[in-house]
This record gives C-alpha cells, structure tokens and sequence, in this order.
C-alpha cells in the first residue's frame, strides 16, 4: 500500500512526465491555449494510460520476456511495436466507446483523441514501465505488478494533466502582457514552462 | 541526373534547414530535443537517427502511398517507423552502447517523434520516393542543428567540455583556486527549455518579415 502510494505521489510532482521528461510536448504546447480543452485532453490523456500501461506490462512479462512464451527466446526487439500497435488500437477504441456513450465529450476533445495515438507521453510510460520491472525491488520508482502500473499511469496522468492546466492558466492570462514582439506565441511559451519546471525542481528531493 | 537536382528539389532541401526549421519554426520533435541534449555526443548520435529514420520513412510510405488504404494510413505508418526505429535502435546497442544507454527509453520515442508523422503526413504521401528521400534528409538535418546548437551550449557551460574532453582547464576552478565555476542549472532540464525558447527568438527576430 505504502509503495502505491510512493510510486503515485512520486510520478505526479518528482518523475513529472513535462517537466522531468519533456514527454508529450507537441501537444502540450499546441493545445494549451484555453484552460477548458487542455482539462479534456488531460483526462483523455490519463484515462489512455491507465489502459496502456497495465496491458503493456502483462504483454512484457507473459510474453515478451525471456522465457516467458517459448524457453530460451529473447522477444523483447519486438517491444516497440507491439507497445504502439496496442496503444493505437486502444485509442481507436477509447474513441468508439466515447463516441458511442458521450456524444458530448467526443465532440469537446475533437481531433485531439486520435492525435493521442502520437503523444509521447503514452509510449513513453510504457518504456519507462519496460526499464522500471528491471529495478531494484526496494527502489521507490520499481514497478513489480498491475497494481503498480495502475498507480503509475494515474500518477503520471495526473502529473500530465496538471502541468498543461497550470499553462493554460498562464497563458491566458499572458495574453494582457508586453511581450516583444519575435518572442511572442511560442518563444515566451517555452521560457514560462523552463520557469514552471524550475518550479517543480524543488520537489526533486521528497523523500518517501 | 538535370531532373534529380532541380531547382524545386533543392527548394524542398534548403527550406527545413532555415526557414520552415521543425523544431523552431514548425515546433515538432521537441520532446527529444530537449531531453538528449545535456552533452554532445549524444545530441549528435540522436539527430543522425532522426535524420535517416526519416529519410527512409519518408521513401517507404511514398513508394506505397497508392496502395494504401486512407482509412488505416495511421496505423500503416506507424508500423513502418516502429520497424526502422527497432533496427536503429539494435545498431546503436551494437556499436555504440554507452550513448544507447544514455539515451535510454529516447530511441524508442522516435517512433513518436512528431517530426516523422508530421513529413510522412504532410509530404511523403503525396510526392514521389526521391523528393521524399530529400525532404527527410533535410527536416533530419534541420532537427540536428538545433539539437548541436542547445547541446554544445549546456555542454559546454554545464560542465566545461566539449564531447567528454575538458576545454575549460580544471586550474580555472574556484576549488582549485581559480574563480570559474560551472553553471550547474544548464545540465538542469529546466534550461533546455529555456535556451530552446532563446533560439526561436533569435530566429524569428532574425528572419522576421519572411516567417509569418
């Protein structure tokens, strides 16, 4: 209980996956305008998540590990595309279910549901995922079942969704400043997140 | 060989390496741009993998543009660029495994580098295999000027060398007692970000009336 606990407070504020990882980027630059969608995208985000990784892992320990389908073979080069293949079929999914029972928030999120598929933040949870089952198992960040790649997705889809939320704010309200005028839209964008995660170094040294 | 190299070829080179730059002036890839540049080399390693996943890419899907259908084009794509990836990825562990395992789950995230789908969206899937071929080179080479640019400054401000050599002497320290000292917070990911919105300023203020 204690190590969910850790893994999730840890993957929200110290392993942030903008500000630690730079993971995500694209669209956490470009659909950070209003503080509304970026709530959406955060949410799509977290919910892909926690379907992705959970389902990666089963993937990477029954039968991608070595040993773990047939004895003595090694199918861990295969990784990345098994891991974008059930990503992307899991985002078309996503997309259905949401289209099917939620006209409403399908039409919110738009294009950027299946723009998803692309975000680094989903392939790179599961890589991270695929090095952390390697770990010491008494380090804080070791990922040793489905219950810890729950709390981790949730951590780092939560972490995700408040840093573009905490942009979002920003920027609107940047809006009613001098900037000069070459630095503005995505210069002065990317000093503010540099600033936001000089910010959240501080909680690099939380012991938990 | 008149036709390889005419001059709307060399239009589709050049216009990546300034003007319609990926990273600062269409702002794709930027994930790995920030995150491998804290020393040179592997800055470096990571641009020449762009450059020729991209390249290849970019020739594969326009050799099979007709074929495919529109409506699983996404997923076509994607498996294409997960296969070079994998193989560039087991190249790297070969030959140069200390700059693999720096770069650590980065490789792996080309596969999601927006520069790649953004080409193959935009570009390959309507122009033919050669075109394609030099578009590739070229966002690449764009994609790797930046990444040499921010990678030599922290490097070289972070830690005094220059790809793993020492140029600032270590005589010049203050514990050594000299008065320099290395800028620490330029090996910070914070910086990155930072000097990354300093270039496109430079470049924007720069080019100002060409770029809207």
């Amino acid at each position: 209980m204690e190590h969910f606990f850790s893994l999730f407070v840890r993957s929200i504020f110290v392993d942030n996956m903008i500000f630690a990882f730079f993971l995500g980027m694209c669209s956490y630059l470009a659909v950070s305008k209003t503080v509304k969608t970026s709530l959406g995208l955060g949410i799509a985000v977290t919910f892909v998540l926690l379907i992705t990784v959970p389902v990666d892992y089963l993937l990477q320990t029954k039968v991608l590990a070595e040993g773990a389908l047939i004895e003595g073979v090694d199918l861990t080069f295969l990784a990345f595309i098994l891991f974008i293949a059930v990503i992307a079929a899991m985002v078309q999914l996503v997309e259905m279910v949401v289209e099917k029972f939620s006209p409403s928030l399908y039409a919110a999120l738009g294009i950027f549901l299946p723009l998803i598929a692309v975000n680094c933040a989903i392939m790179g949870a599961s890589l991270f995922m695929q090095q952390r089952i390697n770990m010491e198992p008494n380090s804080t960040q070791f990922i040793g079942g489905v219950g810890d790649c729950v709390a981790y997705a949730l951590g780092s889809g939560i972490g995700w969704t408040l840093a573009i939320v905490g942009l979002a704010a920003i920027r609107e309200k940047m809006a009613y400043s001098d900037v000069p005028k070459p630095l503005q839209g995505l210069g002065i964008t990317f000093i503010t997140v540099g600033l936001m995660a000089m910010a959240f170094m501080c909680f690099s040294g939380l012991k938990l | 060989m008149g036709k390889l190299f005419s001059k709307e070829n060399g239009e589709v080179f050049k216009s990546p390496l300034n003007l319609n730059n990926p990273v600062a002036v269409q702002v794709l890839g930027i994930c790995s741009a920030l995150a491998v540049t804290a020393q040179l080399k592997p800055a470096i390693v990571m641009g020449l993998s762009v450059t020729v996943i991209t390249a290849f890419s970019n020739v594969i899907i326009s050799l099979l543009r007709k074929t495919i259908p529109n409506r699983i084009r996404i997923i076509v794509q994607l498996v294409v660029v997960a296969a070079l990836v994998t193989i560039v990825s087991n190249i790297l562990k070969a030959y140069v495994y200390d700059v693999s395992v720096q770069l650590s789950v980065y490789v792996g995230l080309i596969i999601t580098n927006c520069i790649l789908m953004g080409r193959l969206e935009a570009f390959a899937m309507m122009n033919g295999p050669w075109e394609s071929f030099l578009d590739g080179i070229a966002n690449g080479l764009g994609y790797a000027a930046v990444l040499v640019i921010v990678g030599f400054v922290r490097e070289f401000f972070g830690f005094g060398s220059l790809f793993g050599f020492q140029i600032i002497p270590d005589s010049w320290l203050l514990d050594n007692g000299g008065g320099y000292l290395h800028n620490g917070m330029m090996t910070m990911p914070a910086m990155a970000l930072i000097l990354v919105g300093c270039i496109i300023w430079a470049h924007r203020a720069y080019n100002k009336d060409k770029v809207q």
